[in-house]
C-alpha cells in the first residue's frame, strides 16, 4: 500500500514525540520498499503514539498524524478516522481545555453548570469534578469499616511493594502458582463469582473456556470504568493497585495468557501512573511472571465495551464487534482473549487465599452526605446502603448508571443482588448508585442522560447513531414546550427505545432508553 | 459435498451449506429480506440494522446478513418485533438522510414496513452541499447513509488504497479522507468502485450529476450494453449506459466472474474516445 500524504512536515516536536515512542527512523536504501508487512503490525501502537504527539504539542496537527501514518504504514484516512473518534484526542491547536469540567448529572447537583462540560470523570465522590490531566489528584480513602476489597485501600502505600508485601500481598500469587492453574480455575468456578463489570457473567466459566481455547491467548483488565456515576474500579487501582496487578497476574497464570494488557480510561492519570508502578516494581522483584501492558484510553465510554476495547488496543476506532463470535473464541488480535473487570479480578486474590465473601462496590452519590464506595455483602438492602451514605429525603435513585434504571421511593428496599433487582426491573450495573433528593430538577438530568448517550454513541449502527439523536431532540421539544402533543412524543421515543434495545449492535445502544423510560414513567416528569 | 445444516426459518424447514448466514436461507426460501450495508463481494459489516431477524433463545434480535446457521436454530423473520425494529431503522434514516435517489426496492421496503419518517418533526439532518472537487465523480453526503460500503471497497475487499475511512463519531460520523481534504489532494486513484457500491446515489458519476442538475438525466431513455473493457488483457465485462448517443456511465455486473462489479480508472470512466466526433 502506498502511503500517500499530502501535508506539510512535522515540525521538529513531533518527529521527536513520535520517535521517541518508536525509536528513530531506520535509513531507507534506495529502491528498497519500506513498510510490509511487518510495520503495518505495529498498528496497534496508534493510540501511544497519538498520546505521545499530543502530550507533547497540546494537540494531533496534520504533519503530526501524517509522519506517524509513514511510521507506522497506516492510511492516513484511516488514521484521520480514529483520531475524529476519540473525545481525548483535539485536531485544533489549544483545541482542550487545560481543565476539564464535569457537567454530568452527580456535578450538576452539585453545581456544575450544564453547558460544554464532560460526561462523568468518575470523581462522583467530589462533585463538582474536574480534572488537570497535568495536575491530577487522587482520591483520600479512610480506611475503616468490615470491608474485605477495599481493605488495603487508604491503609498500604500504593507506590510501595513492600508496603503490599507487608499487608499480605503476593500471597496468593504463589499459592495460586504452587496449585496451578487448573486448580485456580476450580476455585474461581465454584465461588460462584459473576462479573463486576455490569453483565456478571459466571467468572469461572469464562476462565476455563479461555485456558482450553488455543494459544497464543490474551488477558484484558478493563479499567475503562466509563459508566455515569462509577468510580469504584478508580479507587481500587489508586489505592490498591498492586492488588490489581496481582491478579492480573493469577488470571494470566490460570488461562494461560502470553501477554496482558489493562486498558485504563485516560481520565484516571493517577491510577495509570500507580498501576504501571505497581507492574514495574512487581517486574524487578521477580513475582510477575507474565507481560502486562497499560494502555491508555481517549475519551471513549463505549470503549467500556469489550470488543470495542479490543479495536481500541489494536489501533482502531472503537466500534464494538458483532458477537458471535465471542472474546473467548476470537477477542484481541483475533486471539482467545480473557477480558475481566478490576473488581472482578481483585476478588480472585481472596478466592485464592480462602478468604472469599460476596460483598460488592457500590459508588453512592448525589444528595446523601458521605458519598463514595462502599462495599456490602450482595442482597443487602438498598435502603440499608443509603443510610449508610447519610441519604436523607430519598425522591428516587438512579441505580447502574446511564445505562441503568431509576427506582421509585417505594423500590428502595429492593435486596442489591442480580436476582433482587432483576425481580423489579432494574440492574447492579456497574455499581452506580446516585441518590436524588426532592429538589432535583429531573427533567435537567434526563436531558444530560440523551446528551450523554448522543456524544458516546460510536455511531456505527441505525438504531443507536440515529436513535440516540432522536431520542434527545424528542425529550427537548417535549420539556421546552408545554403546546404540542406530548402523547405523541413519548410514544416516539417508547418506539425509539424498543428499536435500540432490540436491534443495536452492542450493550450503549440497547440500554441507551432505559434510564429515559424509567425516569419518565415513573416520575411523571411530565405532569411536573 | 458441503456439510448441511438443518435451520427453521418461519416455520419452513431447510438445509443449508455449512457456513452459510442467515440472510442466504432466507434467499433460499425467497423471503424478502431487506438489506442496505450488505453486498455479496463484500464483507458484511452488519451497520445498518435493517435485515434483523428474531432467533429463538436470543435476547436481542441478530442481524441476518452476518450471523452465521447453526444446528437447529429457529428464526422468525415476520414477528411484531423484527417489524418494529425493520420499520425504525428505516425512518431514522429517511429522517436524517435525502434517501430519493436511493434504489427503488428500499422504497418498496419502506411501504411494506410502513415507514413514517416524518413522524420525527423538525430534525437533525446530514444535509450539506455537494463535494465536486473533480472530473470524474461527486460526493452528495447528505445523501449517504453510512452503509461503509464505499469504505470497504476502498479498502481490502477490492481496491486496497484505503483513500477514505469513517471519521467522527456517533450522528456526526461521516465518510471522509485524511482532514477533509479533496479527492485530488486524497489516495484516491479513481477507480469509482466506491460509486459501483453506493446504494443511495451518494456518489454519482458527475456526468450523472451534470445531467439531473440540467433535468436531462432519463433512464427511460437509457440502453444497456454489454461489452469487453477495450484497455488491457484482463477482459472486464463492462456495461455501458448509454443516453442520446452517448455513454453517460459505466458499470460491471456484481456477477461477473472477471470483475465482481470492480472496474479501474480506464474502465470505469476512460470512454471518451468512443464518442470523439470529428466535426471540424
Amino acid at each position: 500500500m502506498d502511503i500517500r500524504t499530502t501535508g506539510g512536515p512535522a515540525t521538529a516536536d513531533e518527529v521527536a514525540a513520535v520517535d521517541g515512542l518508536l525509536g528513530a527512523p531506520e535509513p531507507v536504501p534506495y529502491r528498497v520498499a519500506h513498510g510490509g508487512r511487518i510495520t503495518r503490525t505495529q498498528r496497534h501502537l496508534l493510540l501511544p503514539v497519538l498520546h505521545a504527539i499530543q502530550d507533547r504539542t497540546g494537540w494531533v496537527s496534520r504533519g503530526a498524524l501524517e509522519y506517524a501514518c509513514r511510521r507506522l504504514s497506516i492510511p492516513p484516512a484511516e488514521a484521520y478516522g480514529v483520531v475524529s473518534f476519540y473525545a481525548g484526542f483535539t485536531l485544533e491547536p489549544n483545541g482542550h481545555p487545560a481543565v476539564h469540567v464535569c457537567d454530568d448529572i452527580v456535578c450538576q447537583l452539585a453545581g456544575a453548570r450544564p453547558e460544554n462540560g464532560v460526561n462523568c470523570l468518575g470523581q462522583c465522590d467530589r462533585a463538582p469534578a474536574t480534572l488537570d490531566p497535568k495536575n491530577p489528584t487522587a482520591t483520600e480513602v479512610e480506611p475503616g469499616g468490615q470491608v474485605r476489597l477495599l481493605r488495603r485501600v487508604g491503609v498500604v502505600n500504593p507506590e510501595s511493594i513492600d508496603s503490599y508485601q507487608r499487608n499480605g500481598g503476593y500471597r496468593a500469587l504463589a499459592r495460586a502458582r504452587e496449585a496451578g492453574g487448573e486448580h485456580v480455575i476450580r476455585q474461581v468456578t465454584d465461588a460462584k463469582l459473576l462479573g463486576r463489570g455490569g453483565a456478571a457473567f459466571p467468572t469461572g466459566r469464562k476462565w476455563d473456556s479461555v485456558a482450553k481455547a488455543p494459544a497464543p491467548r490474551y488477558l484484558v483488565c478493563n479499567a475503562d470504568e466509563s459508566e455515569t456515576g462509577t468510580f469504584k474500579d478508580r479507587v481500587l487501582m489508586e489505592g490498591d493497585p498492586f492488588a490489581v496487578v496481582e491478579a492480573m497476574a493469577i488470571a494470566a497464570m490460570a488461562a494461560g495468557c502470553a501477554k496482558g494488557y489493562i486498558y485504563i480510561r485516560d481520565e484516571y492519570p493517577v491510577a495509570r501512573r500507580r498501576i504501571q508502578n505497581a507492574i514495574d516494581q512487581t517486574r524487578d522483584a521477580g513475582p510477575l511472571g507474565v507481560e502486562l501492558e497499560v494502555r491508555r484510553g481517549a475519551g471513549a465510554y463505549i470503549c467500556g465495551e469489550e470488543t470495542a476495547l479490543f479495536n481500541s488496543i489494536e489501533g482502531k476506532r472503537g466500534e464494538p464487534r458483532n458477537k458471535p463470535p465471542f472474546p473467548v473464541e476470537a477477542g484481541l488480535f483475533g486471539r482467545p482473549t480473557l477480558v475481566n473487570n478490576v473488581e472482578t479480578l481483585v476478588n480472585v486474590l481472596d478466592i485464592v487465599n480462602g478468604e472469599f465473601s460476596d460483598t460488592r462496590l457500590f459508588c453512592v452519590s448525589g444528595h446523601v452526605s458521605r458519598p463514595g464506595v462502599y462495599e456490602v455483602p450482595l442482597g443487602t438492602p438498598l435502603r440499608e446502603l443509603l443510610e449508610m451514605a447519610g441519604a436523607g429525603n430519598v425522591q428516587t435513585v438512579l441505580l447502574g448508571g446511564a445505562a441503568g434504571s431509576f427506582l421509585t421511593p417505594e423500590q428502595l428496599d429492593v435486596p442489591l443482588s442480580f436476582d433482587g433487582t432483576r425481580a423489579i426491573g432494574a440492574t447492579l450495573g456497574s455499581g452506580a448508585v446516585m441518590v436524588f433528593d426532592g429538589s432535583v430538577d429531573m427533567k435537567q438530568v434526563l436531558l444530560r442522560i440523551a446528551r450523554f448517550f448522543r456524544d458516546e454513541s460510536c455511531g456505527q449502527c441505525v438504531p443507536c447513531r440515529v436513535g440516540t439523536k432522536r431520542q434527545e431532540e424528542i425529550l427537548e421539544r417535549m420539556f421546552a414546550s408545554r403546546v404540542g402533543d406530548g402523547r405523541a412524543d413519548v410514544m416516539l421515543l417508547s418506539d425509539i427505545a424498543q428499536a435500540m434495545r432490540d436491534a443495536s449492535i452492542c450493550g450503549l445502544g440497547q440500554t441507551a432508553a432505559n434510564a429515559i423510560a424509567s425516569g419518565l414513567a415513573q416520575l411523571k416528569v411530565l405532569d411536573a | 459435498m458441503p456439510e448441511l445444516i438443518a435451520v427453521t426459518i418461519d416455520g419452513h424447514d431447510i438445509e443449508v451449506a455449512k457456513g452459510s448466514t442467515i440472510l442466504d436461507a432466507c434467499r433460499h426460501l425467497e423471503i424478502d429480506t431487506p438489506t442496505l450495508c450488505q453486498l455479496d463481494n463484500l464483507t458484511p459489516v452488519n451497520v445498518c440494522r435493517v435485515c434483523v431477524v428474531e432467533l429463538e433463545g436470543a435476547r436481542v434480535l441478530v442481524p441476518a446478513c452476518s450471523r452465521k446457521v447453526e444446528p437447529g436454530m429457529k428464526v422468525r423473520t415476520d414477528s411484531e418485533r423484527v417489524r418494529h425494529s425493520r420499520r425504525l431503522v428505516l425512518e431514522l434514516l429517511a429522517s436524517s438522510v435525502d434517501m430519493s435517489l436511493t434504489e427503488p426496492q428500499v422504497h418498496a421496503w419502506m411501504d411494506d414496513y410502513g415507514a413514517e419518517p416524518e413522524r420525527f418533526g423538525a430534525v437533525a439532518t446530514v444535509a450539506q452541499p455537494v463535494k465536486i472537487d473533480n472530473e470524474l465523480y461527486v460526493r452528495d453526503y447528505s445523501r449517504c447513509i453510512l452503509c461503509y460500503k464505499c469504505v470497504e471497497a476502498c479498502g481490502v475487499d477490492a481496491q486496497n488504497t484505503f483513500a477514505i475511512g469513517v471519521a467522527g463519531r456517533g450522528f456526526d460520523a461521516h465518510i471522509s479522507t485524511e482532514f477533509e481534504v479533496g479527492l485530488p489532494d486524497s489516495a484516491c486513484v479513481y477507480c469509482g468502485n466506491c460509486i459501483g457500491v453506493c446504494p443511495t446515489g451518494a456518489l454519482m458519476f458527475k456526468s450523472e450529476h451534470d445531467m439531473r442538475e440540467a433535468g436531462t438525466w432519463d433512464e427511460s431513455r437509457q440502453t444497456v450494453t454489454e461489452t469487453v473493457c477495450p484497455y488491457c488483457g484482463v477482459g472486464c465485462i463492462l456495461e455501458l449506459r448509454v443516453q442520446d448517443n452517448s455513454i453517460v456511465k459505466v458499470t460491471s455486473p456484481l456477477d461477473s466472474s472477471v470483475t465482481s462489479g470492480h472496474l479501474c480508472v480506464k474502465g470505469r470512466f476512460g470512454f471518451d474516445f468512443v464518442q470523439r466526433r470529428l466535426d471540424r
